[in-house]
């Protein structure tokens, strides 16, 4: 029998003690994250710049359909990765199905439309300020890109830190390509579901509160970062 | 840095329309090199309008605008809006900014930064973030931004509205000397004090129409329509206390 009490304990005593296990499993939750985060940034911060500030033939319906991207079921982004790169897929000869890349692909599949979102949106409130100047000033396209992502970098970091969060919660997707396996593609998230459907709640627990203080930090430092930028840039 | 040439700035039968509401209608007018004009007018007349038009930032609905007879809008122009616009930088880099646009070396952008940042007299405050800056400090920022690209001619939107006197007078001064350096001026404002000290020549909207074109003595001493006569009326108890005589 175990109650909530004892497994809190056993917890704390497994974060204390720098168990290995607990601690491969969370090095590797953010190390995919962290990819993912970033590659995903360098596509979808250009990419919602340019949303944001050049109109073109059609934009109404890529802001429709980036918006559904957002509420993509992560499950099903899942399937599609893991069709992809499954034995008979068009990409099952390069082997990385149940790889930690296989994960990379997939969160960063998942985090895509949130940074175009999220960055069209700084992109397109910093625009409407600089428009006018950058028209009279006879600004090109790609350097108002570059200005803009620039300019509201502070933004835009909360932005990175927002995808960050986001793709080391997930777990469908990463339980579909990853395959959950132990010391391998074992992450946070996957890691908690199989240790709660086992029984072993310590470790469930464990890992839960350190994913609960990892997204509660990054919230507290995306905060901090407006908070500071605001001051120092009015 | 004159790759084409701005003069003269012409308009023919220029109107601006957005929507259902004629903001500019038939619209003659022809602007040669160094003068000083003061687009009057009262609030909703055009003159924010016809500024943007003949800078290039507004396409006519109806004629045409030219430059140097080229529809061309050419870059050695400047616009100082009547709120400025400050990049997320400093003072200097906002400076620079301008330079890096128009493709001038880091080394002379760096030098040009200076040397106008040093005219309107802001040297001190130059690594300072521009945005934190106080209204005064960023119009002159905003005019030595304009000024380090060298424009044969600079627009400024109402370049003292949003400013207190003392900083009013500091933009007067700016101007003054960025027109004395062999750059042409065209400001709009509502302030007659101000154009009557710095215009030469005047242009006076009336609903979206020029109601008269005339050199700035005979604009103040004679004015031809019932438009001009009322609005010069109507402004003069405002301002006429702190007006000095006009030197034009």
């Amino acid at each position: 029998m175990w109650d909530i009490g004892a497994a809190f304990q056993l917890a704390m005593r497994l974060i204390a003690g720098g168990d290995g296990a607990l601690w491969e499993i969370v090095a590797l939750s953010l190390e995919v994250s962290l990819i993912s985060a970033i590659l995903a940034c360098l596509v979808g911060l250009p990419a919602g710049a340019l949303v944001a500030i050049q109109p073109f033939p059609g934009r109404r319906a890529v802001v429709i359909a980036l918006n559904t991207l957002l509420a993509l079921p992560s499950v099903v982004v899942g399937l599609v990765v893991y069709l992809l790169l499954s034995r008979a897929g068009p990409f099952g000869s390069w082997g990385i199905l149940f790889t930690p890349t296989a994960i990379v692909i997939a969160q960063t599949i998942l985090v895509l439309p949130i940074v175009i979102a999220l960055a069209r949106q700084f992109v397109e409130d910093g625009w409407q300020e600089y428009r006018e100047l950058f028209l009279s000033l006879g600004v090109s396209l790609a350097r108002a890109v570059r200005t803009l992502l620039w300019d509201l970098r502070y933004s835009l970091l909360t932005v990175v830190l927002a995808a960050f969060g986001r793709a080391a919660s997930e777990v469908g997707a990463v339980m579909i390509v990853g395959g959950n396996i132990d010391g391998v593609t074992r992450v946070m998230t996957t890691a908690i579901a199989l240790e709660t459907s086992k029984g072993d709640l310590p470790l469930a627990l464990a890992l839960g509160m350190v994913l609960l203080l990892f997204v509660l930090a990054l919230n507290a430092a995306a905060f901090a970062l407006r908070e500071w930028s605001a001051k120092r840039h009015g | 840095m004159a790759d084409r040439r701005v003069f003269p700035i012409e308009a023919k039968l220029v109107a601006v329309r957005f929507g259902s509401v004629t903001a500019l209608s038939a619209v003659d007018l022809e602007l040669h090199g160094t003068r000083r004009v003061a687009i009057l007018g009262a609030n909703g007349a055009g003159k924010s309008v016809l500024l943007r038009t003949l800078h290039g930032l507004l396409q006519p609905t109806e004629g045409t605008i030219t430059w140097g007879g080229s529809p061309a809008r050419p870059l050695d122009q400047a616009l100082v809006f009547q709120r400025p616009v400050m990049l997320r930088r400093s003072a200097r880099g906002n400076v620079e900014y301008g330079l890096a646009v128009r493709g001038v070396p880091p080394i002379e952008r760096g030098i040009r930064a200076l040397e106008a940042i040093e005219r309107v007299g802001l040297l001190n405050l130059m690594d300072r973030q521009a945005r934190v800056l106080s209204g005064g400090e960023q119009q002159r920022l905003a005019l030595a931004r304009a000024w380090a690209t060298r424009p044969r001619v600079l627009f400024l939107d109402e370049p003292t509205a949003s400013l207190d006197p003392a900083a009013g007078s500091e933009v007067e001064r700016v101007m003054t000397e960025i027109h004395a350096a062999g750059t042409a001026l065209v400001f709009s404002t509502h302030v007659l004090g101000l154009a009557r000290r710095l215009a030469d020549d005047i242009v006076f909207l009336h609903q979206g129409r020029i109601a008269e074109r005339t050199p700035a003595s005979q604009f103040f001493s004679h004015p031809q329509t019932a438009e001009a006569v009322h609005f010069l009326r109507g402004e003069l108890p405002w301002n006429g206390i702190s007006h000095r005589p006009s030197t034009a």
